[in-house]
């Protein structure tokens, strides 16, 4: 079946979920990060790539930190960035999503980065646009959030390298995260051997099992000689019904403690996509303390969405230009 | 066509290196090497030196002219320019010069981390073929190619640099 986030020659097109993408893309989009994390440190933080080009921010709900990060990255590449807060203009007024889209094309719009409720919106988007756009995914409903999944992987593969003698926990709503998803298919698809979740039954997924992981209710056995400890946002705004006693009493089973942590190997790294319910999933001092890389995966965030978005906009003219047109590789 | 041997090409373009920083005092200069063969040539360059100098790489792929065309290569390095540039006399150095392309690049990369007093290049070859009002400075050989002929340079796992020349298929 064809994959539609990839072109003919299989570049990719779309970023629209980390499940079907080949190692040789996830390389390719991590090993490319790493050139854009200097750009922050310089005197000059931007890089010209993107240079008259539009990139439309869609976000049909809310998420000022997604948002903002895309915005940066996209600045950073020397893109002109337009943010549309959907849910609060248009739509209320009752157009339908591809009534917007068609009304960005038609500015000449070149990249799209949508944020909706819906589960494959953006993947509809993507169907709906011509060639020469390209579309991220910044975030659909329970089903894929790729850059965050691109960047907490990003940010392990920095500080544990070797990432084929690694045991990964995921601790948390694995049910309603999205993130999660993404995250163990990029994992597994990278080589790591052992990942694992941690969380009570209600926030798990009737099917966990079949994504190639370990399943754990006990936070000391889950967490035993882990390298990489992976927190989940709590997203009470996404609960329905009684799935959880009370937040102290979740905090007791669930929370990351430094005690809870100790069964970690000692060297383990703490992540958490954020925003953080701190004293809820994380205690304060753990997501302080010297463990925690929690800050450091923003800024990563920063570069392997320009990463994406690099490597979304180049090359849109190719099919225009013949192979002996160009100049080959190597020295020019 | 006898192509020359570049380890007598990297030690002739070592000592008019050598001579450029003893002209300006060695505090004053950095080498900066443009990924993958100026790297290594700055890495052989460095070890023949008894003096310290600022050193860094560079990839120039987020500055080149071709994004639209060919997108972002594949293996891009990331670059690694830790000194401070201004007021800095710098030798750029890559191995192969053609059409210019990587040079306007590189150099515009180099200023989005600070002004330079100067900028020298320094390469092994140039075959000809610049499309830009740029040349280089410090020349190993210079060698007139046709536009079909490719000319790389390799290093093997003794660190031994080796020159090879193929026809494109047009």
């Amino acid at each position: 079946m064809h994959n539609p986030q990839l072109d003919v020659n299989g570049n990719l097109k779309h970023l629209l979920t980390i499940e079907g993408l080949p190692k040789r893309i996830l390389n390719q989009i991590l090993d490319t990060a790493e050139t854009f994390v200097g750009v922050a440190e310089r005197d000059i933080k931007k890089v010209p790539l993107l240079r008259g080009k539009t990139v439309c921010n869609i976000f049909f709900e809310n998420s000022t930190r997604t948002r903002t990060t895309f915005e940066i990255a996209a600045k950073r590449l020397s893109a002109d960035v337009i943010n549309l807060n959907v849910g609060t203009s248009s739509q209320s007024k009752g157009e339908t999503i591809l009534d917007t889209v068609d009304n960005l094309i038609a500015m000449h719009a070149d990249m799209f980065v949508v944020r909706h409720a819906q589960s494959g919106a953006a993947h509809f988007i993507a169907q709906h646009v011509p060639d020469n756009i390209s579309v991220i995914n910044a975030g659909d409903g329970r089903h894929a959030h790729p850059t965050q999944g691109l960047l907490d992987v990003f940010t392990v593969r920095r500080y544990k390298p070797d990432m084929h003698n690694l045991r990964v926990a995921l601790v948390g709503d694995v049910l309603h995260s999205r993130v999660a998803r993404s995250e163990i298919h990029a994992l597994t698809t990278l080589g790591v051997p052992e990942v694992r979740v941690i969380a009570p039954k209600t926030l798990l997924p009737a099917d966990v099992e079949k994504l190639g992981v370990r399943v754990f209710h006990d936070m000391k056995a889950g967490l035993k000689d882990v390298d990489v400890v992976m927190m989940l946002r709590l997203q009470n705004e996404r609960m329905t019904g009684a799935m959880l006693p009370s937040a102290q009493e979740y905090f007791k089973t669930f929370g990351l403690t430094q005690d809870m942590l100790n069964y970690a190997k000692k060297d383990a790294i703490v992540m958490h996509p954020g925003p953080m319910n701190r004293g809820v999933e994380i205690d304060s001092s753990v997501a302080d303390g010297k463990q925690s890389v929690i800050l450091p995966q923003v800024t990563y965030g920063i570069a392997v969405r320009m990463a994406v978005m690099a490597i979304l906009g180049g090359g849109q003219t190719n099919a225009l230009q013949t192979a002996s047109s160009l100049p080959s590789g190597g020295a020019i | 066509m006898q192509l020359p041997d570049p380890e007598t090409l990297l030690s002739d373009i070592s000592k008019e290196i050598k001579a450029h920083i003893a002209a300006h005092g060695a505090a004053n200069c950095a080498l900066v090497g443009i990924h993958s063969g100026g790297v290594w040539l700055m890495d052989r360059v460095l070890k023949s030196f008894q003096i310290k100098i600022d050193n860094g790489t560079l990839d120039a792929a987020m500055y080149r002219d071709d994004y639209n065309q060919r997108g972002l290569k594949a293996a891009t390095k990331p670059a690694n320019i830790s000194f401070d540039v201004a007021n800095k006399h710098i030798i750029l150095i890559d191995d192969i010069f053609y059409t210019g392309r990587t040079t306007r690049a590189a150099m515009n990369e180099l200023f989005d981390y600070g002004r330079p007093a100067s900028i020298t290049l320094a390469v092994l070859i140039n075959r000809g073929g610049a499309q830009l009002p740029i040349s280089p400075q410090i020349v190993g050989a210079a060698i007139a190619l046709k536009i079909n002929q490719s000319l790389q340079l390799s290093m093997d796992t003794k660190n031994k640099l080796h020159l090879t020349l193929e026809a494109l298929n047009a």
